[in-house]
């Protein structure tokens, strides 16, 4: 799988590049600021980008425009944006296109080394990841979606952060099947007609956001 | 709504133009009373405080009529040099105090003008308004005495009751003029108070330095402060943990031979610990400088704000730059106060946050539809965050009736930024 790493201190691109070749990935490229990420991402096209937000020379969020850039110009391009903190915001903007292939993580979870691989490969498949940090902001403020039962949301959580079907349901000691029933409940409640689009797995995460 | 409110302007300089004519009159006395205390002030212990009294006395007729002249719709400042100790009230130091001020005796110049001038003044607005109301008050004891009794306005005297009947319109008017002339009338008054109650050039340089003098200390003070809680927050928190990660890989190192899945367990826990660290790292960094602010400016990290808020918040938002690193940040955190105490206090359904930049001047103001009633000066969150916005120049207002909605709202003169690319 070919990737695309963006990020400016030295340490942590060295590191993310070694340990993402330790797991079989081929990274094409590394770069350190943002001007030169927009024509790296357009011309490796990489089965998936690993981008850091904050990027020189302006050290403002020159990553996550340039993601969404890419997503503008290869719609469901997967990228996965790293940050030192996580802001619900810049969440809804990257999701904003409605397309999946989204992941949104704090730096600090590339430590549990197997998890941020699996999250890495959820989202080059076109799935997300979305840091539990954001889900629990979003969580702790208001009642967002109050037609839904506690335990629905808890799977809506789960849902947020990108598991799968099977990990939920180990997650919360239920079968399989009754987490389906559970998403299938919740895709009802929030207007969602039924169908088998991955999609609409991310409609239901922005429709938690956007609450 | 404007009929009330010229009304109501009217009324006021007709009251203030009475009270500011009987003061007026106090004029003379208390000059006398202080050309005697400056006389006596020679006399040992007592001639000083004598002094003092009377001193007192003459800067509380000026403070009033720098009062009246706020009511009147024209602030006047005052101009005295910020006192000595309290502890040296009658000693030398501040009779020089007193002695060397301008503002003394330009206070002294004006007891004298002013009252002829206050007087004149208001003696007129006194006239009109007694005459007009004479018009009106008197008119069923003109009916009742009958038809020649004594005359009003253009008849002098009556001859019938249909004259004495017209009495009442020419009262009304005369209140009417009145209301319209008293205003004139008492700007008049202020505008030669303020000829001589004014800071002149020098004292406004001076109270500018003493208000800038105070604001520097804040800020020195509310920095130390709040370096103090960055070394603490650190010692405790992120720097303790990274010892203990430190002391667990190497209890590790010294297990993984021996007993590999024990130093496994210990690694594990190094990594959760330094997990916790980067935790606390992150909040203490979102309290110094949130770094949502330094990636979005101030309206992308108050939208961030609104949307972690349990209250819903709208925010509208027009900056074309950036600003100064320092206003932004003071404004974020006095927004992020008044939006907490918003979210505390106010029982609020929804708030709104309005950021605009005019005329050199950075306006925000944070609205909420909630019960109303905050006071600033309970608790000390707001205060500190005025006290930070005093200095840039900034100030904040609070306005917020029971029942509400409380308005807080934020002027900095700050200027912006090259236009955002």
């Amino acid at each position: 799988m070919r990737v695309v790493i963006a990020e400016d201190l030295t340490l942590l691109r060295d590191g993310l590049t070694r340990l993402l070749e330790a797991f079989d990935f081929e990274v094409v490229e590394a770069v350190d600021n943002g001007p030169d990420l927009l024509p790296a991402l357009l011309g490796h096209r990489p089965d998936v980008a690993i981008i850091d937000v904050r990027l020189p020379p302006t050290q403002t969020d020159e990553g996550l425009k340039a993601a969404i850039a890419a997503r503008t110009a290869m719609p469901g391009f997967p990228v996965l944006v790293l940050s030192q903190h996580v802001e619900p915001l810049y969440a809804r903007e990257l999701l904003s296109d409605r397309d999946g292939g989204i992941g949104y993580l704090l730096k600090e979870r590339v430590s549990d080394v197997e998890q941020f691989v699996q999250a890495v490969h959820r989202v080059a498949a076109g799935g997300t990841a979305f840091d539990p940090e954001v889900v629990a902001q979003l969580l702790a403020r208001r009642e967002p979606l109050a037609v839904l039962t506690p335990r629905e949301h808890d799977v809506l959580k789960h849902i947020a952060e990108g598991r799968s079907n099977a990990a939920i349901a180990s997650r919360l000691f239920i079968t399989e099947k009754v987490v389906s029933k559970y998403i299938n409940n919740i895709f009802a409640k929030l207007g969602m007609p039924p169908s088998d689009d991955d999609n609409r797995r991310v409609l239901a995460v922005l429709k938690f956001l956007d609450a | 709504m404007r009929i009330q409110a010229w009304l109501r302007t009217g009324v006021r300089a007709m009251v203030d133009g009475l009270f500011a004519s009987v003061l007026a009159l106090l004029n003379v006395p208390v000059l006398v009373l202080w050309l005697i205390g400056l006389v006596l002030s020679p006399v040992p212990v007592l001639g000083t405080d004598l002094f003092a009294v009377t001193t007192t006395v003459v800067r509380w007729r000026a403070n009033l009529e720098r009062w009246l002249g706020a009511r009147a719709g024209i602030p006047i400042r005052r101009p005295y040099l910020p006192p000595p100790d309290r502890a040296e009230q009658g000693t030398r130091t501040w009779f020089r105090w007193i002695i060397t001020d301008p503002a003394t005796w330009r206070d002294m110049a004006w007891l004298l003008p002013g009252a002829v001038v206050g007087v004149g003044l208001g003696l007129i607005i006194v006239a009109i308004t007694a005459y007009g109301l004479i018009g009106v008050g008197l008119l069923p004891l003109w009916l009742h005495l009958g038809d020649v009794w004594f005359g009003y306005g253009v008849y002098w005297p009556t001859s019938n009751n249909g004259e004495g009947w017209l009495a009442l319109p020419q009262g009304l008017a005369i209140l009417v003029a009145g209301l319209f002339v008293a205003p004139l009338l008492r700007t008049t008054d202020v505008l030669f108070a303020r000829l001589f109650l004014a800071p002149t050039k020098a004292a406004e340089l001076r109270l500018r330095v003493a208000h800038l003098t105070t604001t520097r200390a804040d800020a020195i003070d509310a920095q130390a402060a709040e370096l103090r809680r960055i070394e603490r927050d650190l010692h405790d928190g992120a720097q303790a943990r990274m010892v203990a990660v430190g002391m667990t890989i190497g209890l590790a190192e010294r297990l993984v031979r021996r007993d590999p899945s024990a130093a496994l367990k210990l690694l594990a826990e190094a990594r959760a610990t330094s997990t916790a660290a980067l935790v606390d790292l992150r909040h203490l960094v979102r309290g110094i400088h949130p770094p949502v602010l330094a990636e979005r400016g101030l309206e992308g990290a108050v939208q961030a704000l609104a949307l972690s808020l349990p209250v819903p918040t709208e925010v509208i938002s027009h900056l074309p730059g950036r600003l100064d690193t320092p206003v932004e940040s003071a404004v974020y955190f006095a927004v992020a106060e008044a939006l907490a105490n918003v979210v505390r206090h106010s029982h609020a359904r929804s708030a709104w946050v309005t950021i605009g930049h005019v005329a050199g001047v950075l306006r925000v103001a944070v609205g909420d539809d909630g019960v109303g009633c905050a006071d600033p000066d309970r608790g000390t969150g707001l205060h500190g965050l005025e006290r930070r916005l005093n200095a840039f120049d900034g100030t904040m207002a609070v306005s917020s009736p029971p029942g509400g909605p409380t308005i807080v709202t934020m002027e900095v003169p700050c200027a912006l930024s090259s236009p955002k690319t």
